[in-house]
């Protein structure tokens, strides 16, 4: 062991200097936020929870392509339709098995109307199984709730799309 | 009719003394963690009560109302008592820790030979625990704890000859009056110095919590264990912790003293500003935990045996000659 390797343990220069940085570093503004409180800062991309989209004037976008699901691949989308009776064809059906997801997005860029896209809510939790078996007025229903975030992150994000 | 009263006023005053330290003992784990977490640039517990201060109480609560688990294969009797003597013995040696002159419960002669007996007993809570969960982690990790804390337990005691020496008496109350003029922490610094690290050791702390090695042993002696009785486990490490430093404080700080002898520093109560010493340590202990790795088991043994023992062992007999050269040793 060589002198200054010896004094450098005996006196503890290296503990010391660490004590000395954890000290700064107790007074530096803190890394991470109070989450339930404040929340961080969400891409205009975030694939949240689903909503079903309308257009401005109530009449839902969807038009029961069914290219979501036949590109979902979890399987998570099940989707019957039919024609009404002003000829236009609409969803009688559609659900989303929120277990099944695996929030790839695909089905967002599928859709050729914009209809199903994936929102900004990533705080949907439920208690039971059931709840998370989502059908066509609860994903409706996200959408008006959501629409003007939803209308906005298209808008944004379409220059790179 | 007299024989009641004494007692009543015996329990009043244990009362007095243990409700305070079990509640700083859950402040002190507050602290504990709110400091480690912002040396690491996190927030910390601050959700409950003010800046997060009641977190403690309502992790007793959810300790409380979890279930007892009891391994089938475990001694039940040994599982049950184990973490009840490590409260047990990590409360009662507080009785002999003196708040100022006449705050002491015990003022007994044999001071810091009791403590330096209730701590080293302490170990019996933690190796009985660990044998009677008949388990594999728990027994590796009662075993690394016993070696671990009896050989520091060693240095700590020769650590204390040195102070004792300066003293010349076993009393607490006397430790800290002979501090009047001159901390001990002067003239005995590189003294203090292991007695910290050794405390660090003795308490389990990082970098010495080898006994409850997360990577290693999931949770050493503590792994079979689970709702009140982990708390009170955790009640007893906390406890010990707050114990070693206020010990610390007594020998080498100057206990309850105010650190100059003025006035504006004299009309604080002393219990003031034994607490605040305390306070000072433990910030330390916890800021040691959150800057230093773990060590590993034979260079923690190195350490305790090959260099703590053999320094403190010379500084004895730097101690004691340099009194004796100059005609200082205590009169007793």
């Amino acid at each position: 062991m060589n002198i200054s390797r010896f004094f450098k343990t005996i006196l503890m220069t290296d503990f010391i200097g660490g004590l000395f940085i954890a000290i700064k570093e107790i007074f530096k503004p803190k890394k991470t936020i109070n989450y339930p409180f404040e929340k961080g800062k969400i891409s205009p991309r975030f694939r949240g929870e689903h909503a079903l989209r309308r257009y401005p004037n109530g009449e839902e976008r969807c038009i029961a392509c069914k290219l979501c699901e036949a590109v979902c691949p979890a399987q998570a989308i099940t989707i019957e339709s039919s024609q009404r009776a002003d000829g236009s064809r609409k969803t009688t059906r559609y659900d989303i098995d929120m277990m099944k997801c695996i929030y790839c997005g695909l089905c967002e860029e599928s859709c050729p109307v914009d209809a199903i896209v994936q929102g900004p809510n990533f705080e949907f939790s439920t208690e039971t199984r059931e709840e998370l078996y989502y059908t066509k007025d609860k994903l409706l229903d996200n959408g008006d709730r959501w629409e003007n975030i939803l209308a906005a992150n298209i808008k944004t994000d379409n220059p790179y799309r | 009719m007299d024989y009641l009263n004494i007692i009543f006023q015996e329990v009043y005053k244990i009362l007095f003394l243990l409700v305070p330290v079990l509640v700083s003992v859950a402040m002190i784990v507050w602290l504990d963690r709110r400091v480690w977490a912002f040396v690491q640039k996190r927030q910390g517990p601050n959700v409950v009560g003010p800046f997060g201060l009641l977190q403690s109480l309502a992790d007793a609560l959810k300790y409380i109302f979890k279930e007892i688990i009891i391994p089938a294969s475990s001694n039940k009797v040994i599982f049950i008592l184990a973490p009840i003597i490590t409260m047990t013995l990590a409360l009662i040696a507080w009785a002999v820790i003196p708040f100022s002159e006449s705050q002491v419960l015990a003022n007994i002669n044999v001071g810091i030979l009791y403590i330096f007996a209730v701590s080293s007993l302490g170990v019996y809570g933690i190796i009985m625990g660990g044998w009677a969960s008949n388990s594999k982690y728990p027994f590796l990790g009662s075993i690394r704890s016993a070696a671990q804390m009896v050989s520091y337990e060693v240095s700590i005691g020769i650590i204390i000859i040195n102070v004792l020496l300066c003293v010349g008496s076993l009393n607490l109350n006397d430790i800290v009056l002979a501090q009047q003029n001159i901390w001990f922490i002067i003239p005995l610094f590189p003294m203090f110095v292991i007695y910290f690290i050794s405390a660090l050791a003795e308490t389990n702390r990082p970098p010495f919590d080898l006994p409850e090695a997360e990577a290693e042993l999931v949770a050493g002696y503590q792994t079979e264990y689970s709702g009140m009785m982990y708390a009170m486990f955790w009640l007893g490490e906390y406890a010990n912790i707050l114990l070693m430093c206020a010990l610390g404080a007594i020998l080498f700080l100057g206990g309850w003293l105010s650190p100059i002898d003025l006035y504006p520093f004299n009309l604080i109560p002393g219990a003031l500003w034994l607490i605040f010493k305390i306070l000072l340590l433990f910030i330390l202990f916890a800021l040691v935990k959150a800057i230093v790795p773990r060590y590993r088991y034979d260079q923690l043994m190195r350490l305790g045996w090959k260099i703590f023992l053999p320094l403190s062992l010379t500084y004895v007999i730097l101690t004691a000659s340099y009194l004796f050269y100059f005609n200082l040793l205590p009169t007793i």
